[in-house]
């Protein structure tokens, strides 16, 4: 009798255990064949993607007319732009994917340039020309090589979730088909090097040309602890640590970490070893509520720019973060305010205290420059902006254009509906150089920030 | 004789003295002593904007932050009342405000509290000027009664139309009421982020380095920011980490953790341009680092136990 009961409830047990095994598989495969198929997804479109761009590489080549070359080219940009994305889907530390990346980046960059220039005025040159063709047959080797690994996934049925469960098995996957495929991309790639573009091309990646405007000796690691100490402001009661940058970094430059052995405060900061300049310092502690103004925090900021022998510069944007004030500064150079110039620092409202500071756009672009004398005046160039737009306020700045150019423009203040805008004009040119729309402040959700 | 009629003349004198000075006093007291300016945020400017909205110069939203609106509301004020115009709500120009113009706290806190619509023209009834269910407020009315006879000294100024123009009300949003009282109803977020933007890096960098010194999380922050700017990595925060295997904090789901103030004040400070890495793209743990890969990446700095690579 107990026995039967016993046998009963086991068998019942077995079938529950195995109905709930097999649920459980089902819904992991369903998950996994969802994560799959994005991944396939990602794939099949960027094959399809390249096959697009090489297609309308060829069409802009075969362009003689201007007024269809500039659409062409604008299409270009946002199929590399659309690639671009699907590769970013891809599971990234099974493949490295730099160079595709780059490749494609690069493409839109020249694409993108070319689009929106003039063609009439400055028609593409022959050099542009040639590198168009060159990118032709790049992305015609490409395409070539991603279809061969197309061809084999789709034929042996290979699943990229295969790969990342053995990844995370943590076996290595020694043999893998998409792996090796992705890898011969990645080399055909590796070996165009560098297309060249033209002397009018400008890489519109972030220049990493290093702090190429510093003056002044190097300094030795004592110096770096001094300097350091200086701005930290703890006394001479503090540890001090310095390390130098690693190989991977294009400047040299120390790292001292300084903490006060009363406070345990730490602040940290990197110093250039040309010269000895400050690239950021940040002073980590915990902020009361604040107790000064914003206006009382922006001259404590002022007052330490000059103390530090930073000089002409004024303040452009202030805001209040919480406990904080963020201050940003920039050259401002007989009126002309220097936009790459920027410092920005931080300011604690409870004591008024420097908690932090970062130089780094300064020290890359700060030098003294050759100012021309605008070629167009202010009311000239206020007759290119659009009409509902109110001005409210002008003043000649140089900035950094999409070509990466310094450019002197006049700055116009303007409102439109509810929204601020900074309008650059170009005061050579007339082109509208930039437009920005400022930031309101957002207004707070619940629970948010 | 003589000695008494001195007297009198001192204590008339005294009170000559001491009307303009309480008087003064009296303005002052409207705002609290700090030179207001651009990115300010707080009561003085709720006030600063409340008493602008009075004389119909600033027809924005009343939410405590001193942003463009404000700030072009507060010159075009300094130009018609003859002040220099830089902008900045100093003594004279709070002063000049002041005097100009009236402040119903008490209206503007409930109705902020509240989480109302509202506004808070001049010579209107403020009663209309907001739609909430709000009934116990009789004092308001009152008030903008009196108000309404003030209206008229901002007319003098030319700017009494502007007033009349000003919607006559608004919507009320059925809000939950805010946490506390008194709280702006807006914050600065840095150029070209949003609040959920600056929220999900947060996440972000609370999954990877929740253990690491402060500088270590502005770190991982200027990474992702670093990563965006790159050629090599997609183009926005959230496909850089969301990028499949990028981060192990979303593979393993720890992304999702609460993140706290400091990590959220590490993303402000890399989005405000702080870079400890030295423009690092890449960084990892030598400790648990599974990829032989990333080993050969051109090492910049440690910070904490993380390695930051080019």
């Amino acid at each position: 009798m107990i026995r039967g009961i016993l046998i009963g409830v086991l068998a019942l047990g077995v079938a529950g255990t195995a109905f709930w095994g097999y649920q459980e598989h089902r819904e992991k495969n369903a998950i996994l064949i969802n994560a799959e198929n994005n991944y396939q997804r990602a794939f099949h479109d960027l094959t399809y993607q390249i096959d697009l761009l090489n297609d309308k590489i060829g069409t802009t080549l075969a362009m003689n007319s201007r007024t269809s070359l500039s659409p062409a080219l604008a299409e270009v940009w946002k199929i590399t732009s659309e690639a671009h994305s699907d590769v970013g889907q891809l599971p990234l530390t099974l493949l490295p994917f730099n160079k595709t990346e780059e490749f494609l980046a690069k493409i839109g960059d020249f694409s993108y340039q070319a689009a929106i220039r003039d063609l009439d005025k400055e028609p593409l040159s022959d050099k542009e020309y040639n590198a168009l063709k060159e990118l032709y047959g790049q992305s015609a080797d490409i395409q070539k090589e991603l279809r061969n690994v197309q061809h084999t996934v789709l034929n042996n049925n290979l699943r990229w979730m295969d790969v990342e469960l053995a990844l995370a098995t943590e076996e290595q996957p020694n043999d893998n088909t998409i792996i090796d495929g992705f890898k011969t991309v990645e080399k055909t790639v590796d070996g165009y090097g560098e297309t060249d573009f033209g002397p009018t091309f400008v890489n519109m990646k972030k220049q990493d040309d290093g702090y190429k405007y510093l003056e002044g000796k190097d300094i030795t690691k004592e110096e770096a602890k001094k300097i350091a100490l200086k701005y930290s402001g703890f006394g001479n009661n503090a540890n001090i640590q310095v390390t130098e940058n690693g190989k991977g970094s294009d400047v040299g430059f120390f790292s001292v970490s300084v903490q006060d052995k009363k406070s345990k405060q730490e602040a940290n900061m990197d110093i250039t070893k040309k010269g000895g300049y400050p690239i950021w310092f940040i002073l980590s502690r915990e902020v009361k509520d604040a107790k000064i103004s914003l206006n009382d925090a922006s001259n404590k900021a002022v007052k330490f720019l000059k103390d530090n022998d930073f000089e002409n510069l004024d303040l452009f944007e202030s805001s209040q973060y919480d406990k904080m004030g963020v201050f940003t500064f920039v050259t401002n150079e007989n009126g002309v305010r220097i936009y790459p110039d920027a410092i920005t620092v931080k300011v604690a409202l409870d004591t008024g205290n420097i908690i932090g500071f970062t130089a780094e756009e300064y020290l890359r672009s700060h030098h003294t420059r050759e100012i021309p004398k605008p070629k167009i005046t202010a009311a000239e160039a206020r007759k290119e902006i659009n009409p509902n737009v109110k001005i409210m306020d002008e003043s000649l700045a140089i900035i950094v254009n999409d070509l990466n150019e310094e450019v002197l423009c006049h700055e116009f203040y303007g409102t439109l509906g509810d929204d601020t805008y900074r309008i650059y004009i170009n005061a050579e040119t007339k082109v509208e150089e930039k437009i920005e729309k400022l930031q309101n402040a957002e207004p707070i959700y619940e629970d948010v920030v | 004789m003589t000695k008494r009629f001195i007297k009198i003349l001192l204590i008339i004198s005294v009170c000559i003295i001491c009307v303009p000075l309480s008087m003064n006093e009296r303005t002052v007291d409207a705002f609290s002593n700090q030179v207001i300016q651009h990115g300010a945020v707080g009561d003085d400017v709720i006030e600063l904007q409340s008493r602008l909205q009075y004389l119909g110069f600033y027809t924005g939203k009343i939410d405590g932050v001193f942003g463009w609106r404000t700030y072009w509301a507060l010159r075009n004020f300094q130009y018609e009342f003859g002040l220099p115009i830089d902008g900045l709500a100093g003594t004279t120009t709070k002063n000049k405000l002041a005097k100009a113009s009236k402040y119903n706290e008490q209206y503007v806190k409930e109705q902020i509290n509240k989480g109302n619509k509202f506004t808070h023209y001049g010579g209107m009834d403020l009663n209309k000027q907001s739609a909430p269910k709000k009934t116990g407020s009789g004092g308001a009315a009152n008030k903008g009664g009196t108000n309404g006879g003030n209206a008229g000294k901002a007319g003098n100024t030319g700017q009494s139309g502007n007033a009349a123009k000003a919607p006559a009300q608004q919507q009320a949003a059925p809000q939950a009421p805010a946490n506390p009282p008194k709280q702006p109803t807006a914050a600065n977020v840095p150029s070209g982020f949003s609040q959920n933007d600056i929220q999900l890096m947060a996440n972000a960098v609370y999954g990877e380095s929740r253990g690491e010194p402060y500088i270590g999380q502005v770190a991982v922050a200027a990474v992702i920011l670093n990563r965006v700017d790159s050629a090599s990595f997609p183009n926005t925060v959230s496909g850089v980490i969301f990028e499949p295997r990028a981060f192990t904090a979303v593979a393993d789901g720890q992304i999702w953790l609460t993140p706290n103030e400091q990590a959220k004040e590490a993303v402000l400070d890399a989005i405000n341009g702080y870079d400890p890495t030295g423009n690092a793209i890449y960084y990892f743990n030598p400790d648990t680092a599974t990829s032989g890969w990333i080993w050969t990446r051109p090492q910049i700095k440690q910070i904490g136990k993380h390695i930051f690579c080019k």
